[in-house]
């Protein structure tokens, strides 16, 4: 008899224990599905939790416009594959509506996505969420709960957040307000690893070592793409990086890296001492709070 | 390798923050530039010192207002065990950020200040503690280099804290001294303590037994959702019950009883998340197969024929209040226990615990913000539980207010009350 759960076994059952929470209680849920690292990972988990039944929601995308073409490779073929439907809000459509102010093609849109996600919420009458977030990621992050409870503007109030004791979640919300769900909330980003390495969950291609023109911008690696050309006077490199984490092509940098296997990611991660998002994120850095106050407006 | 929950409880001022800044540090789980990123603020506030509690005090209002106001989690890992801290304020809101942060706790770490020794803060929090039934409670006494590492300070406080604990349920009590600043048993022992034959903090962490901590005797299986792929032909006549363990040990083959149906039936197979397997413990999220077809849906809950929980929609229970407004006894609010929705009222508080005295006063009307007592409920269906101090999952519930849907309360079951 074997009665020892190994901590990412207890992880696991976790984020299933939640997922199962939120189909047995919510009735519209969705899964924000970027194509990246977590989203592959929660999308993974959600499958397990239901299995062998169909995923009975669908997978949400809030497009920018400007992400990787990798990724959006990556995320059409993962939906075909799985037989998941996707729903897809695009930033491009809120422009239109003139609900997003038209800064142009070029402009970085990742802020404006928290309008987009709303209008598909809305529209879809969702009333949960599932999100990759993890807890280790960023300091407003650390204060999130499982259930976290969005009101009808879909804002989050981080003082008024409700008590979450041991796993007993409260749904209970009035109409029009929704959840936003955070199944991996105590994983690590070293615990998604192991975990996509235990699972051999598959990923978008950048996320591994890879040769690609960049730039150094305030001690970052950005890649020169359409929707981030060189600067006036930036030497443009090639460079062998990989991606840390996976956001659209103007908030997301690139590190330099060898790994071209998990095994190898793994090993670099253990020892990484600059975090995930401080290394990879332009929009972080705005100000202490940037993150909080994004949140706040509705952001992921 | 094991996860281990840990809460921690105490002020600033015991060092709390300066403690778990150490264990992050030396576990090399703070990274660099989040350690510029606190230096930087550290030096703008004037601090004298890199203030590690900037590491955790994550919002904005927190910043501005230098005071931490909500639970904040924290992950490090060692070669041995992973970590969750779950960091409480001690002042604000203190019993209910303690409430929320312990609830899931294998252990936790109330820090004392040497120089002062045991305070009314200190008993609180042990008094939480064992209410909460957390298995393993360590004592940290800090600052043991403001008082000269004195072994005799140091016993002083040990023997005052233990007295105080007997009248408690803290099954395994630790006590530690130790210098968060400097790092005194807190990962390495410490040179200036020779005297001291335990281990340090760290080490304590990773080798406290915590496998026993889990019921494996009672089983106990809420459910959760019915599995039913009728749309896939494949699966066509698959129906499984999906749930997490909430205790006992679940073998295939197993005779078993539903609640509250009553049905008596088998256990045909069980999946887990990688396939099927042969036998399933607490934690594990599992699907279990039965032999006969039975009405069975959320809420209801797998048990042995001859060991079940109690059963009724009367109960006895510690509440602990968690709103702005307070209980209103006679007033209905939405109950969840396990995977189980009800409505149900306070029918009478029996009476207010005094956190920091122990002291019950039988005179209490209401339970207002931060207040404990016992109370007894009325629920509009049976409800299948357990006494909080044997399972801690099958004991525990929470009230949900029906106008603003916020969670007021956390309910600890006790044995069911006198007929």
């Amino acid at each position: 008899m074997h009665l020892e759960v190994s901590h990412l076994e207890t992880l696991e059952a976790e984020a299933i224990h939640v997922i199962r929470e939120v189909v047995g209680e919510l009735e519209r849920p969705a899964l924000l599905f970027s194509g990246g690292k977590d989203s592959a990972v929660l999308l993974h988990l959600a499958l397990k939790a239901l299995q062998p039944q169909k995923l009975p929601f669908p997978v949400l995308h809030i497009d920018t416009g400007q992400n990787f073409d990798e990724v959006i490779a990556f995320r059409d073929a993962t939906v075909g594959k799985l037989g998941v439907r996707l729903v897809i809000g695009r930033v491009q459509d809120s422009i239109d509506r003139k609900t997003v102010p038209d800064e142009g093609e070029f402009a970085p849109r990742n802020r404006h996505q928290s309008v987009t996600l709303l209008e598909a919420i809305e529209e879809n009458k969702f009333d949960a969420l599932f999100g990759g977030a993890r807890r280790d990621e960023e300091k407003a992050r650390a204060k999130e709960r499982f259930f976290s409870h969005r009101d009808s503007f879909g804002q989050w109030d981080p003082r008024r957040q409700r008590p979450e004791l041991w796993h007993l979640f409260n749904s209970k919300k009035s109409p029009g307000e929704h959840f936003r769900v955070f199944p991996l909330s105590n994983w690590t980003e070293l615990d998604i690893w192991k975990y996509i390495e235990q699972e051999e969950i598959a990923l978008p291609p950048i996320y591994f070592a890879h040769e690609r023109e960049v730039v150094e911008r305030n001690s970052m690696l950005v890649a020169v793409t359409k929707y981030t050309p060189a600067k006036q006077g930036e030497e443009v490199k090639k460079a062998v990086v990989r991606y840390r984490t996976v956001g659209d092509t103007t908030c997301t940098a690139a590190v330099s890296s060898s790994a071209n296997s998990i095994s190898e990611i793994i090993a670099e991660t253990a020892t990484s001492r600059i975090s995930e998002r401080g290394a990879t994120r332009v929009d972080d850095k705005f100000s202490e709070a940037a993150m909080e106050d994004r949140k706040k407006e509705g952001y992921f | 390798m094991e996860l281990l929950r840990l809460a921690t409880a105490g002020s600033v001022d015991d060092g709390k923050s300066t403690l778990i800044g150490r264990l992050l540090y030396d576990s090399k789980s703070i990274f660099e530039d989040q350690l510029e990123a606190i230096e930087r603020t550290s030096e703008a506030r004037g601090d004298q010192y890199v203030n590690l509690a900037l590491l955790t005090d994550g919002l904005r209002a927190e910043r501005e207002q230098g005071i931490t106001i909500d639970v904040a989690y924290r992950y490090f890992a060692t070669p041995r065990r992973t970590f969750i801290i779950a960091d409480t304020p001690g002042h604000i809101q203190h019993t209910r950020n303690m409430v929320t942060g312990a609830s899931t706790a294998d252990l936790v770490l109330i820090i004392v200040d040497a120089r002062h020794g045991v305070v009314e803060q200190t008993r609180r929090h042990a008094l939480l503690a064992s209410l909460l039934r957390i298995p393993h409670l360590v004592l940290c006494v800090n600052k043991m280099d403001l008082v000269d590492f004195e072994e005799k300070v140091f016993n002083e406080i040990k023997s005052d804290f233990r007295d105080y604990a007997a009248r408690l349920e803290i099954p395994d009590l630790t006590v530690i001294p130790i210098s968060a600043l400097n790092g005194d048993n807190v990962v390495d022992r410490s040179k200036d303590m020779s005297w001291y034959e335990g281990s340090p903090l760290l080490r304590h962490l990773e080798e406290v037994h915590i496998a026993s901590d889990r019921n494996l005797i009672d089983v106990r299986f809420p459910i959760q959702l019915v599995i039913r792929p009728i749309s896939d032909d494949h699966h066509r006549d698959y129906r499984g019950y999906a749930g997490q363990v909430a205790g006992g040990v679940i073998d295939v083959g197993d005779e078993v009883i539903v609640l509250p149906s009553g049905f008596k039936t088998r256990i045909t197979g069980i999946d887990g998340p990688n396939g099927p397997i042969e036998q399933a413990i607490p934690p594990q999220s599992v699907v279990i197969r039965l032999e006969d077809d039975l009405d069975i849906s959320r809420g209801d809950m797998i048990c042995r024929p001859h060991n079940r929980p109690h059963s009724g929609q009367d109960l006895s229970a510690m509440l602990c209040w968690l709103a702005e407004d307070g209980l209103q006894v006679g007033k209905k609010y939405s109950l969840k226990h396990t995977t189980r929705q009800a409505r149900a009222m306070v029918t009478s508080l029996q009476y207010r615990l005094d956190v920091n005295t122990s002291h019950r006063d039988r005179e209490a009307e209401t339970l207002s913000l931060n207040e404990i007592g016992r109370v007894d409920l009325r629920c509009t269906v049976p409800l299948f539980y357990d006494e909080y101090r044997r399972n801690r999952t099958t004991g525990s519930f929470i009230l949900v207010d029906e106008a603003t849907n916020v969670t007021v309360a956390a309910g600890m079951a006790l044995l069911p009350p006198n007929p």
